[in-house]
């Protein structure tokens, strides 16, 4: 085995590598970015309107023509042609060049955001003055690291949307999906918010919603809202009915993938400037139960956290306000366990054990909380002040998980590390995708030939073929149905439906094809 | 407690290993020379095309086989002695058993071509022809493959991953031809082509020709044509790999001889997989069906007759799938070759020569037979039970619909399919 791998990499050059052309536009993008390079070493471009359109324009063409000559000259189809040769692609040298340039650059955003050119109390300089007059443009206001970092976001998600579409474009699901992403991102989540803030309104983006979402329900928020009068109410009664009413009903009619890769801004980046490193992640049960359990850990921090803000927010008085305190604090119990109590009722069977252990353990340690905290009668809600778990989250989850682990890592552990492991959004999706919607991938009777094209491009590190090969369908909470496995199967044996909830988890112990009395028989037997 | 050993590490093998530990306790041992592990052998070509790497082609992670009891053993079996059940490696060891499965598998054919031997000749079937066409491509620049079969076609494609120029030798005047409806075989010659790869229809192998180092430099064709080459792919079908059991008393033809329980001539002997030749088959089978499939099949069976429930193997109705270069094909029930009497085809394609599908049916009863199907995902459940039911053509054409397994929003031919029949049954 291991010769087969190292003869491959030695002789692995043709498929590795660049035509002309696609040297020319990675010079041209290279340029762009050393535009925006030489902007962080603080060189002060004269006409800045000028510099910042070059240098986005020619990331954005030297991508574009780069995408171009590596796939409109071929066959429609699969371009997985010496993915694990590549350096970039196969965790070699470039990829941790790569993750460690991205890191850097997150650690340098979230934490050290003055050598990007934010000065308190002053005017801009460096890279985060090179995109003011963009800034200014859009919103009136000078831009802070946030603007920067947004635009060479929706960047990233326009550029390589094209390339995705490019290299899909056999694939109707996969280039109407990606239209959506780079649609959410570009109005939803970068022009929405900043015309917003030109017109003197919250910076509000209706895609991002809670739990991902963490900051909704923080108090500095609640406040900006409530000041802007309805406008404000809107926006809040607009991510309350998110929640509880358009979620719901959309995970159940088409699964997350609602959500996960059509409109999400994570899920956007992931799916289109990750979508080189979708095979970078870990199969393994190993993985899995580790996502099980650190998943649904960070969704009830961010339930606890939510509360705590919630609740120190309201106030003790009930003629003011209707919702106090104590009446939010014993509401949220109250809706946690009854939650809990429904899935028990009607979903148990459909729950593995360590499953149901963790839903009991979760629900304890989350009213352990609330009731210690209760009648110790202590204002201080969990232990610490509400801000200040924000504050802990912020930086543990929002910053350093979604951004340094989860885009920074990108072409060490594969494109959705965040979404597997972390995003709280995904865990609520998920429980719903798995116990109470439509949408599976469907096993087509036996024509699996276990060949691993589908585990193997699973960023969710599904392993489908596992399924599959049982002519079983693939009913995960972690799958986000980005339709890949689907795609690059060679024999046509997977696709993503919504259907009748009967008959969706099924487990055929003898494929079709065989003798039909043995099918029974042993498929009898199992039931 | 019996201890039940399986030689060989296929699909036949392992399924049956796995399905004889659902329903038992008896002691398992799988011995194989090849890999240490159970690997997709359909998926060779993608290791060599970069998509996968090896650990990939494993559908179970190394920690299933202790944990389901199954033994792995890597070893050659040179010899075997039914009467004393042992079986003998090439180094001093016995090994006992109670049953024997045998399911070793193909290798590909040499029909005595001169040169045949030589060095940079090969085919691809195990994990060794992969290794060794590592090797072989070092610095080719030129390939030859010959015959027109699903390995060929995979051989062709991996080649040009690697920028190799290949020339294709076709016995037949379309793809697979042997196999496929002329219409069918021509969409997918069009489409080789388009690759970029040099088909030669209804063109022959008349010798190899090596250099003085044992190293082929060139074939010559039956025309008398010299193509110079560095790399012969023989994919000219596969054949049992039973040459160890030759001369024991073991009842073999091409295959090895089993009967509807997959027994050999033998008690406690038995076959399955690409190396089972049944003594009499059903519904238009044939004895020796090397498929993924069948392989599969025949494990899922034998496990239940050797743990206590002896169930004949009855494969249902005929299903198969490949894919040449970006074309998926599947098929459902049989399509012949040819049309006759007793079979008549409906033909359909899409104009940007990527989708077709062919229908067999018969001319007065319009029982639905069988389709091909290309560049268009269909379901096996609905084919399936379309066949059982005995369906006319036209009620399968009314309803191609629910048949489709095509991704969402991909678009539908169905009706113009529909179209197409009803104007070709007028003219008929």
């Amino acid at each position: 085995m291991s010769k087969i791998e190292h003869n491959m990499s030695l002789t692995g050059d043709a498929p590795v590598k660049l035509s002309i052309v696609q040297r020319i536009a990675s010079g041209i993008g290279l340029i762009g970015l050393f535009i925006l390079i030489l902007s962080i070493a603080n060189v002060d471009f004269p006409n800045k309107t000028l510099f910042l359109s070059l240098s986005l324009g020619l990331i954005a063409a030297g991508t574009a023509v780069f995408s171009a000559d590596l796939y409109l000259g071929k066959h429609a189809g699969i371009k997985n042609d010496g993915v694990w040769f590549k350096s970039l692609s196969g965790r070699g040298f470039w990829a941790w060049i790569l993750g460690i340039g991205l890191t850097i650059f997150y650690i340098v955003l979230y934490w050290m955001p003055q050598y990007l050119g934010l000065n308190a109390n002053a005017e801009n300089t460096g890279l985060i003055a090179l995109f003011d007059p963009l800034s200014k443009f859009i919103s009136g206001n000078p831009a802070s690291q946030w603007f920067v970092y947004g635009t060479l976001y929706t960047l990233a998600i326009l550029v390589f949307g094209i390339k995705f579409i490019l290299k899909y474009r056999n694939n109707r699901y996969e280039v109407l999906r990606t239209f959506s992403v780079m649609f959410f991102q570009l109005g939803f989540a970068f022009l929405i918010p900043e015309i917003l803030s030109r017109l003197n309104q919250p910076y509000f983006n209706p895609a991002n919603i809670w739990p991902l979402n963490y900051d909704l329900f923080s108090g500095y928020k609640l406040n900006s809202f409530f000041s802007a009068g309805n406008v404000g109410v809107i926006m809040l009664a607009f991510g309350l009915i998110s929640i509880f009413v358009i979620t719901p009903i959309l995970t159940y009619k088409y699964g997350k993938r609602w959500y996960c890769s059509w409109v999400c801004g994570c899920g956007g980046l992931a799916e289109t400037a990750g979508d080189p490193f979708r095979h970078l992640s870990d199969k393994s049960q190993k993985s899995w139960r580790l996502e099980r359990w650190l998943i649904h850990t960070v969704l009830v921090l961010v339930t606890v956290m939510s509360i705590a803000v919630v609740y120190s927010y309201l106030g003790n008085n009930a003629s003011e306000f209707w919702l106090t305190k104590d009446v939010f604090l014993w509401g949220s119990a109250g809706f946690l366990t009854l939650l809990f109590v429904v899935i028990m009722v009607f979903k148990r069977k459909e729950l593995a054990k360590d499953a149901q252990y963790g839903a009991i353990g979760f629900l304890v340690v989350i009213l352990a909380i609330i009731s210690i905290n209760y009648f110790s009668g202590n204002g201080n809600i969990f232990f610490v002040a509400a801000h200040k778990l924000r504050e802990w989250y912020g930086f543990l989850i929002g910053a350093a998980f979604s951004g340094v682990i989860g885009v920074g890592f990108y072409p060490i552990f594969g494109n959705r590390v965040w979404c597997r492991f972390g995003c709280p959004m995904a865990a609520i999706l998920g429980m719903q995708q798995r116990l109470f919607s439509k949408f599976r991938i469907t096993t087509n009777g036996g024509q699996c030939i276990s060949c691993g094209n589908c585990s193997t491009y699973c960023e969710m590190g599904i392993d489908v073929r596992a399924y599959a090969q049982k002519g079983e369908n693939i009913v995960r909470s972690s799958c986000v149905g980005c339709g890949i496995c689907a795609s690059v199967c060679p024999r046509g044996v997977l696709k993503l439906e919504n259907d009748d909830l009967d008959g969706r988890i099924n487990s055929e112990e003898v494929l079709l094809g065989n003798d039909v009395d043995l099918m029974d028989l042993v498929n009898q037997r199992a039931k | 407690m019996d201890h039940i050993v399986i030689i060989g590490n296929g699909i036949a093998g392992i399924t049956c290993a796995r399905h004889i530990r659902k329903n038992s306790d008896a002691r398992i041992t799988v011995i194989s020379s090849e890999s240490d592990y159970f690997f997709s052998r359909t998926a060779l070509m993608y290791v060599y095309m970069g998509h996968m790497k090896w650990q990939h082609l494993e559908p179970y992670e190394n920690w299933f086989w202790e944990k389901n009891r199954i033994e792995l053993k890597k070893a050659r079996v040179q010899n075997i002695d039914f009467q004393e059940k042992k079986l003998f490696f090439s180094y001093e060891e016995s090994f006992s058993y109670d049953k024997l499965v045998l399911a070793t598998g193909s290798n590909y054919n040499k029909f005595g071509w001169e040169g045949e031997n030589l060095e940079g000749v090969q085919g691809l079937v195990s994990k060794q022809d992969l290794q060794l066409l590592e090797d072989n491509t070092q610095n080719c620049k030129r390939a030859v493959i010959i015959g027109g079969g699903l390995i060929g076609v995979e051989l062709a494609e991996m080649l040009r991953t690697r920028n190799i120029e290949v020339t294709f030798l076709v016995r037949e005047e379309g793809f697979w031809h042997n196999v496929l409806p002329i219409e069918d075989a021509k969409m997918i010659s069009r489409h080789i082509k388009s690759h970029g790869i040099d088909l030669r229809h209804q063109t022959e192998l008349e010798k190899i020709n090596g250099d003085e180092n044992g190293r082929v430099k060139s074939i010559t064709t039956k025309d008398g044509e010299e193509i110079s080459c560095q790399l012969v792919g023989l994919c000219a079908g596969v054949s049992p790999n039973i040459d160890f059991l030759k001369d024991s008393a073991l009842e073999t033809d091409k295959g090895i001889l089993v009967d509807e329980f997959l027994q050999t001539n033998i008690k406690n002997v038995y076959a399955i997989g690409d190396c089972a030749q049944l003594r009499s088959t059903r519904k238009k089978r044939k004895p020796i069906e090397a498929v993924w499939y069948t392989g599969r099949m025949m494990g899922e069976t034998l496990a239940q007759t050797l743990t206590g429930k002896p169930m004949p193997y009855r494969p249902g109705n005929w299903f198969n799938s490949a894919k040449f270069f970006e074309i998926e094909y599947q098929t459902y029930g049989h399509v012949a070759p040819k049309t006759s009497a007793e079979e008549m085809h409906f033909h359909w394609q899409h104009k940007d020569n990527t989708k077709a599908i062919t229908i067999a049916f018969h001319p007065e009863t319009k029982l639905f037979l069988g389709i091909n199907t290309f560049g268009i995902r269909m379901r096996h459940k609905v084919f399936d039970s379309w066949l059982n039911e005995n369906r006319k053509i036209d009620y399968v054409l009314a309803n191609l619909k629910q048949a489709n397994f095509d991704p969402e929003f991909y678009r539908n031919h169905e009706k113009e399919i529909f179209r197409s029949f009803k104007e070709n049954l007028q003219q008929a």
